[in-house]
């Protein structure tokens, strides 16, 4: 006997869009009229797929439509996608929180979930009220949350607390506390929804490490959702890649990661071509790429050392040339530059005709995480500009990092870090 | 079909499918919220649990002025005070009920929509706490009676007063029913929430609280249909009926009562337990 613990048949959800109100009756009325005729609901029609940015011409929406998969015991699975995909009702479907419209999901054991943590909390019940009461909503007994009390007060690190009022807590207290009471009811599978946003680094890391223990130690199942693509790495198994209410990938984290990370890539509508200012009169250019694509947004990866752009076009005369690249910070502020024409005088020729020129930029080895906003321009060093393209793509770098370490974060760390000698 | 698989989220259920062992399973969480009602009415209070003694005592005091003073309604003979009480008490308990009971989805639809429990958890809480509160005011009830008693009237009390706590269930059943069939409706048609505001107000008055049934008949025989068909009427003219022998009692309006109750609690069962498993998506 396999031992699959959920398993998604056909599950789809259909929302309404718009307010409720005036002629919710009529349309409640028409759906009981079908459903006694033992007819479909004449409202489940077929509609288009969930894109938010495009009008649809139905009133009724599909969140989440068409999906099956199932979970193996023990498996830590990652939900990803971009916001709107579909993740949180998925979520929330298996929470019981709301039901299928469609279809049927099968579950296995205790499902326990960590939509938001604090909910239930009642701000004027001290935090050992609390830990009870939160205790039995998810489900476990007196005796149970007795035996667990202390364990969990000493994760929470509210021990001085505890008799309290939690209205008076931190939110940070809060969110440890709810974790902590969610952490050590013993499900079958914990449902957990981007909790780890609040908290410090250390309760963070401490809260990442019980939810391997669960998962490893204890053989029981995770589902994952979050944005933090370096939490999702270092703690799923398998990933479920979730896209306008449909799957759109399953499989290892890994692939799964590499899947939305090349997504992001091809849904950016813009090239870089359209983000030329200026050119000479004399110049046309038929393509650009930078970084391996036309698109004005792609990423590096964690531990990439170069930087490939190429130009191609034609030009009625010829051209003493240099490439100069500026990478920007969101706010524009400069803080790098390629130009060998200004700093090294080297200074290239182009006949007439067309042309390709490629540069490969060796990039540092420990770049932070953070948007880097890149000016592109081929010019003559103190002459004139033969191309402007400011702002032309947006790299998103993902941060140099390794071992047990943290990438760092542009804002706070700045664009590199340094090595030793 | 599938044996082995321990829950199955579809769309169909059937009518009555509610799982009462579940029910049973989270009754610590029953027992919390119960405590929670009690324990947070009172918190940051210095009076405590006397608040709710305090409210119908003056209540109580306010009607003798305005109904039995100025207004001058027969109270059948028995001391004002014991008579606004004894309506009072039943009457508070179930409006308690019914307001509290009408809000649930809507005042719980943060926690609600973060986690699964059996929501009929939260009426049922209702109901049971508001039961503490009610035996509370029912202890000043009883030592108001005993007080008239000692000095010397003479309440006809009799057997009735066995089935005393029928009654109570009774209120309880009534305001948990009606309760949940305005909680599932106002999560789509928020009207209902304007009429329970006043409606509860109105109910009052076509229920036999601050008159007897009895001035009723003689002032307006041609509307005693509508004091007839509220079922409340039997059960508050029975309670007084039990502890003073005065009003009205009556086996066939209490039975009339009885069938109203249950049938009001299955009926609020059922749409409540239809609507807790999608009313996030309309609330």
């Amino acid at each position: 006997m396999s031992n699959t613990v959920i398993e998604f048949n056909n599950v789809g959800k259909q929302y309404i869009l718009g307010t409720i109100g005036t002629g919710t009756l009529s349309q409640d009325l028409n759906r009981w009229w079908a459903n006694i005729r033992g007819k479909e609901d004449p409202y489940l029609k077929i509609g288009e797929t969930n894109d938010r940015t495009q009008k649809g011409n139905s009133r009724f929406v599909w969140a989440l439509r068409d999906i099956n998969f199932k979970v193996e015991q023990g498996d830590v699975v990652g939900i990803i996608g971009k916001n709107g995909a579909g993740k949180s009702t998925l979520l929330k479907i298996l929470s019981r929180v709301t039901s299928p419209t469609t279809g049927d999901v099968k579950i296995k054991g205790r499902i326990a979930s960590l939509l938001e943590v604090g909910t239930g909390f009642h701000p004027e019940m001290t935090g050992r009220e609390n830990i009870f009461m939160n205790g039995s909503i998810m489900g476990m007994t007196k005796a149970e949350i007795k035996s667990k009390f202390d364990e969990i007060v000493d994760f929470a690190g509210v021990a001085k607390y505890v008799d309290t009022p939690v209205k008076r807590y931190s939110s940070g207290m809060m969110v440890r506390l709810g974790f902590a009471i969610a952490a050590h009811l013993e499900p079958e599978i914990l449902v957990v929804d981007e909790v780890l946003a609040v908290g410090d680094a250390e309760f963070q890391k401490k809260a990442i490490g019980k939810m391997k223990d669960v998962s490893r130690g204890e053989g029981r199942t995770v589902l994952f959702v979050s944005h933090n693509m370096a939490a999702v790495r270092g703690l799923c198994t398998s990933g479920i890649m979730l896209k306008n209410g449909m799957i759109d990938f399953a499989g290892s984290i890994p692939d799964t990661l590499n899947h939305y990370l090349n997504e992001g890539i091809d849904s950016q509508e813009e090239c870089i071509i359209e983000n030329i200012k200026r050119t000479k009169n004399s110049l046309s250019i038929s393509n650009i790429e930078i970084n391996g694509t036309t698109k004005a947004f792609s990423t590096i990866r964690n531990g990439q050392r170069s930087l490939k752009i190429t130009i191609e076009g034609e030009t009625t005369e010829d051209m003493t040339y240099d490439i100069m690249v500026i990478f920007k910070n969101k706010d524009g502020i400069p803080f790098a530059t390629y130009a060998k024409g200004h700093y090294e005088g080297d200074i290239n020729h182009l006949h007439i005709g067309p042309f390709s020129i490629t540069k490969t930029i060796e990039l540092p080895k420990i770049l932070s995480r953070g948007l880097i906003s890149v000016d592109l321009f081929i010019h003559h060093p103190m002459v004139e500009y033969y191309l402007q393209a400011p702002n032309c793509c947006t790299l998103d770098s993902e941060g140099y990092q390794a071992g047990y370490g943290t990438a760092m974060n542009q804002e706070t760390n700045g664009f590199i870090g340094l090595e030793d000698l | 079909m599938d044996k082995e698989w321990d829950i199955i989220l579809t769309n169909k259920t059937s009518l009555f499918n509610i799982d009462l062992g579940e029910i049973w399973r989270y009754r610590d969480l029953l027992a919390m919220y119960v405590k929670r009602d009690i324990v947070t009415f009172y918190k940051q209070t210095i009076l405590g649990p006397l608040w709710f003694v305090i409210q119908p005592l003056f209540t109580t005091i306010m009607f003798m002025f305005v109904f039995g003073g100025i207004a001058g309604i027969s109270t059948d003979g028995i001391p004002q005070a014991v008579f606004y009480l004894a309506g009072l008490v039943c009457w508070n308990y179930f409006q308690d009920c019914l307001s509290k009971c009408s809000d649930t989805f809507n005042a719980n639809q943060a926690i609600f929509g973060k986690v699964y429990f059996p929501r009929l958890v939260v009426p049922l809480s209702i109901v049971i706490s508001n039961l503490i509160k009610m035996a509370i005011q029912f202890v000043l009830f009883l030592a108001v009676y005993i007080y008239y008693f000692a000095s010397g009237i003479d309440f006809r009390i009799n057997a009735t007063i066995c089935i005393v706590p029928l009654l109570i269930v009774m209120l309880g059943g009534l305001g948990l029913g009606f309760g949940m069939i305005i909680s599932s409706m106002t999560t789509k048609y928020r009207d209902l929430r304007f009429l329970i505001t006043f409606g509860v107000q109105l109910w009052m008055y076509a229920t036999p609280v601050i008159y007897p049934l009895s001035v009723m008949k003689e002032t307006y025989p041609k509307y005693i249909w509508v004091l007839v068909a509220n079922p409340l009427t039997a059960i508050l003219e029975t309670f007084k009926y039990a502890f003073t022998g005065v009003g009205e009692f009556n086996w066939f309006y209490l039975s009339y009562s009885i069938v109203f109750t249950i049938v009001i609690l299955l009926l609020g069962i059922v749409i409540f337990n239809r609507v807790q498993r999608n009313f996030m998506d309309v609330i």
